[in-house]
């Protein structure tokens, strides 16, 4: 119920007093009234904004967080009023709900920032009120699909196999993304040649060439070098085949396989030539014959598993089916209109063109469509008039959708442009946030180092530690207690490699000594760890690399290694004081957001603890290698 | 046939100098130069609702009926949320009321309702009626709410209830249960609850009842007289 009819209840009651005369049965009683409610005036704080409003108010919906008691835990006994650490601008809208009944939805703010409210008031989003749900729903459409797309494209491409996938599966990989492989990439460009060639030919093998000896007429190219042209057919034609089959058996769902589109383009470019095989050469067939290698074209549209513009296009002639679908009809009912009028108008002309309604429809479509081929023309008055109404409207009815396909195609084109972007950009922000956490090991290596985990009252601890706030120290002993728990430390990735390269086991840690029992297992697993380890950078560098390049946006990432683990020994046997401003890394927990912010400039905000690394890292005095270099490319169409 | 021929061909060429006539002069009306309808289309636009009123005063109010300054202002409040022009029209009301009957039609009754509380026929209740209407009922005497009851059966409010008056109201409460009840509404069930209470209440048997009747019986029925002090505390 809304609110304000909440409000009239009490008067329903009362009016109920009409019905006592009349009634068959004695009434029940009422409910079990509270204390006499006098309205009350309640404060409620949201990050330092106090909003007041009546008790009442607030008690119209029950079922929200505000209505019922589970406001009581935000009661602050001390200032006596409720305290929600939310947003106040948002707040707002979420009480003028209860003072009007009505939830509108405030365009400028983040659709998922205000669903995210609703969800903790209560709120179900239904309730908007109609004058802004059109806009809700639109913009959650809108952000739904694109982590639909991000996941999608993420899931499709980024995903690395599982290492024990089938040769199906991994033939069906490379034939749904040719740059994952060489050997899918080279097939690629192969067919896609292959496509261009057998359209060529198509188009060639008309075109007359000189007479031949002994005949008097221009021969098409196709019969003077028909057996050339023939080979290359067959050419084409073994190649596309073996493609088609290749598909077929590596698909994992067949059925789905043979009713996609892609697929039955493929088998109606390569039917015709078996048609062609098996047909004898009879005149009376050969009609037909004809016929089926006009079908032969269709290769090109095998192109558009090569190029995502046409897919794009395709994919929007889709999406305005309803828009064609309603030109389409107009220009039919238009057609019809004006050919009957015509035929009626130009009846009375001697040799007139007009001869039938439907040889009308003829010059209605080339009027309509502002052709005017002069074929058929009019000579009455009366027919020259409605001509002319004819082609006026004609304009107008032609010019009405055009405008939605056109606004469709380039809201998807660009839709695509910015899901590749996003791709790429992704990869920078993934980069940037991998070095943030691999500083946050550091922070927590350094922590240990200067004997953050020892005991606080020992002393031992170096200044920068004792500033360190408790955050840092608890969450630094939550590191520490899974160190105990798995009975393995934390370390980095140079140490860990050092530790693996070095042939001699006799590595020292002046920590603890679990590290030592574990020295007869680390080489083994070290070695196994380092190969998977080479082969999935290699393997990232070749994804990375492929795609067509169009700008280039590099980010060279530089990461410093503390030390060595022996210097680290080193260290702690003279324990500092301070800690040496060139080395203070402060722990920050990054949490990878899921997904990435639609950010359209190219300049990425960097997260806080980044800048302090990159900062602190040059004033290094040994700098130790470049350690990854990641070139990202924007990949367009 | 050159002659039925050019009479077609004439028929359609006036035709078509018709159309493209009414085609010209409609472009005109369009772009204004000439108006076909009366010059009132502007005017009517401002015809808005800037019908408003305001209460009496706070005391006065007081005064009239039997609320405390509190609760007068508590009503109001709800009032004006709800019709923040002061006012309340026939639709409104029957609008609001039938929420809380949502499975049946609740449109009858609210007219019947809305008459008993615009007592001086206006066609809207403001907030005076309003809560003098609440006095009576919550806060009145139980002479005066039967008296409130008996004003709102007699609909032509003559001072008599007439069977066709009550066989009205009747129906318009069944109607508010709707189709779905058990044991289901006959067509005749209003019937036989009007002459169930005619039975009772018509004294002298004359197809009417006066007030005076209506009284003296409710004052005898320990029912009515016992469920009338139940909705005392609805505020």
């Amino acid at each position: 119920m809304a609110a304000g009819v909440a409000t009239w209840l009490p008067f329903a009651r009362a009016a109920a007093v009409g019905w006592l005369p009349l009634a068959k049965n004695s009434m029940p009683k009422p409910p079990g009234d509270k204390k006499s409610r006098h309205d009350e005036i309640l404060i409620v704080n949201v990050s330092g904004n106090r909003f007041q409003t009546w008790k009442n108010t607030l008690d119209r919906y029950p079922d929200t967080l505000l209505g019922s008691s589970e406001k009581e835990f935000f009661f602050n006994e001390e200032t006596q009023e409720y305290f929600f650490d939310r947003d106040p601008e948002m707040f707002r809208h979420i009480l003028n709900f209860y003072r009007t009944g009505k939830l509108h939805y405030p365009r400028h703010e983040c659709i998922q920032a205000f669903d995210e409210e609703l969800a903790f008031y209560g709120i179900i989003p239904e309730i908007i009120g109609d004058c802004c749900m059109e806009e809700y729903r639109d913009r959650k459409k809108e952000n739904q699909e694109r982590l639909e797309e991000d996941t999608e494209a993420e899931m499709a491409t980024e995903t690395p196999l599982p290492p024990d996938s089938t040769l199906r599966e991994r033939l069906w990989r490379a034939f749904e993304n040719p740059h994952t492989s060489t050997m899918a990439l080279v097939f690629y460009y192969v067919t896609g040649f292959f496509i261009a060639v057998s359209v060529i030919a198509n188009v060639v093998e008309t075109v007359p060439c000189r007479a031949p000896k002994g005949m008097l007429k221009d021969l098409p190219c196709g019969e003077k070098f028909s057996l050339a042209f023939f080979c290359l057919d067959t050419a084409c034609v073994m190649i596309f085949t073996f493609e088609y089959l290749m598909r077929f058996f590596a698909a994992p769902s067949r059925g789905k396989f043979m009713r996609s589109v892609m697929s039955v383009i493929d088998v109606v470019a390569i039917m015709p030539y078996y048609i062609g095989l098996v047909m004898p050469e009879n005149e009376d067939v050969s009609g037909a014959f004809v016929t089926l290698r006009v079908f032969r074209v269709f290769r090109i549209f095998k192109f558009s598993r090569h190029s995502q513009g046409l897919r794009i296009l395709g994919y929007t002639l889709k999406s305005c089916a309803s828009e064609l679908g309603f030109l389409l009809f107009s220009l039919t009912m238009a057609i019809i209109i004006f050919a009957t009028v015509m035929f009626y108008a130009e009846k009375g002309t001697k040799d007139t063109n007009f001869t039938s309604i439907p040889a009308s429809f003829w010059y209605t479509i080339v009027t309509m469509t502002t052709l005017g081929y002069g074929d058929m023309v009019p000579s009455s008055i009366a027919g020259k008039i409605f001509g002319s109404i004819c082609s006026l409207s004609g304009v107008l009815v032609i010019a009405l959708p055009v405008p939605v396909i056109v606004s469709n195609f380039s809201r998807i084109y660009h839709q695509n442009q910015r899901a590749d972007k996003r791709r790429a950009q992704l990869k920078i922000r993934l980069a940037r946030i991998r070095l943030a956490k691999s500083g946050t090991t550091n922070a927590f290596l350094q922590y240990k180092e200067h004997g953050g985990l020892q005991d606080q009252s020992s002393g031992n601890q170096a200044l920068c530690i004792r500033n360190r706030s408790t955050f840092e120290h608890q969450h630094n002993h939550l590191l520490h207690c899974l160190e105990k728990t798995t009975n393995h430390e934390f370390t980095d990735e140079h140490t860990y490699n050092e530790v693996c390269m070095a042939e001699s086991m006799d590595y020292r840690t002046s920590r603890s000594t679990s590290i030592s029992s574990q020295q007869g297992q680390s080489t083994s697993c070290c070695s196994r760890r380092a190969k998977r380890r080479a082969i999935r950078l290699a393997n990232s560098t070749v994804s990375v690399s492929r795609g067509s390049i169009q700008e280039l946006d590099t980010l060279h990432v530089q990461k410093s290694i503390p030390q060595s683990r022996s210097s680290l020994n080193a260290r702690t046997q003279d324990l500092k004081l301070n800690c040496g401003g060139d080395m203070d890394f402060t722990a920050a927990i990054i949490s990878i957001p899921t997904p990435p912010a639609n950010t359209p400039d190219d300049s990425l905000p960097p997260s806080p603890a980044i800048p302090g690394i990159l900062r602190n890292s040059q004033q290094m005095g040994d700098m130790s290698s470049q350690y990854t270099q990641e070139a990202i490319k924007i990949s367009s169409l | 046939m050159v002659g039925s021929g050019s009479f077609e061909f004439e028929g359609l060429q006036t035709i078509g100098i018709v159309c493209l006539v009414c085609m010209f002069l409609k472009l005109m009306h369009l772009l204004g130069l000439i108006n076909f309808t009366d010059e009132d289309s502007s005017e009517s636009d401002l015809e808005l609702s800037t019908v408003r009123h305001q209460p009496e005063g706070l005391d006065q109010l007081q005064a009239q009926t039997k609320f405390t300054k509190k609760e007068l202002q508590s009503l109001y409040r709800g009032f004006k949320n709800e019709c923040p022009s002061g006012l309340v029209d026939e639709e409104t009301f029957k609008m609001i009321y039938s929420q809380f009957f949502p499975q049946g039609d609740a449109t009858t009754y609210a007219h019947f309702l809305f008459n008993a509380f615009d007592i001086d026929r206006t066609g809207s209740i403001r907030f005076e009626d309003f809560v003098i209407g609440l006095s009576v009922l919550l806060r009145g005497s139980v002479h005066e709410k039967l008296k409130w009851a008996f004003n709102l059966y007699d609909i032509n409010k003559d001072g008599y209830i007439t069977k066709e008056e009550m066989l009205a109201i009747m129906k318009s409460i069944y109607d508010m249960m709707g189709n779905y009840t058990y044991p289901s509404v006959r067509e005749d069930t209003p019937f036989e609850h009007v002459e169930k209470f005619f039975q009772k209440m018509d004294r002298n048997q004359d197809g009417v009842v006066t007030i005076d009747e209506f009284m003296e019986t409710c004052q005898k029925d320990e029912n009515i007289m016992s469920s009338m002090q139940l909705f005392e505390n609805v505020i």
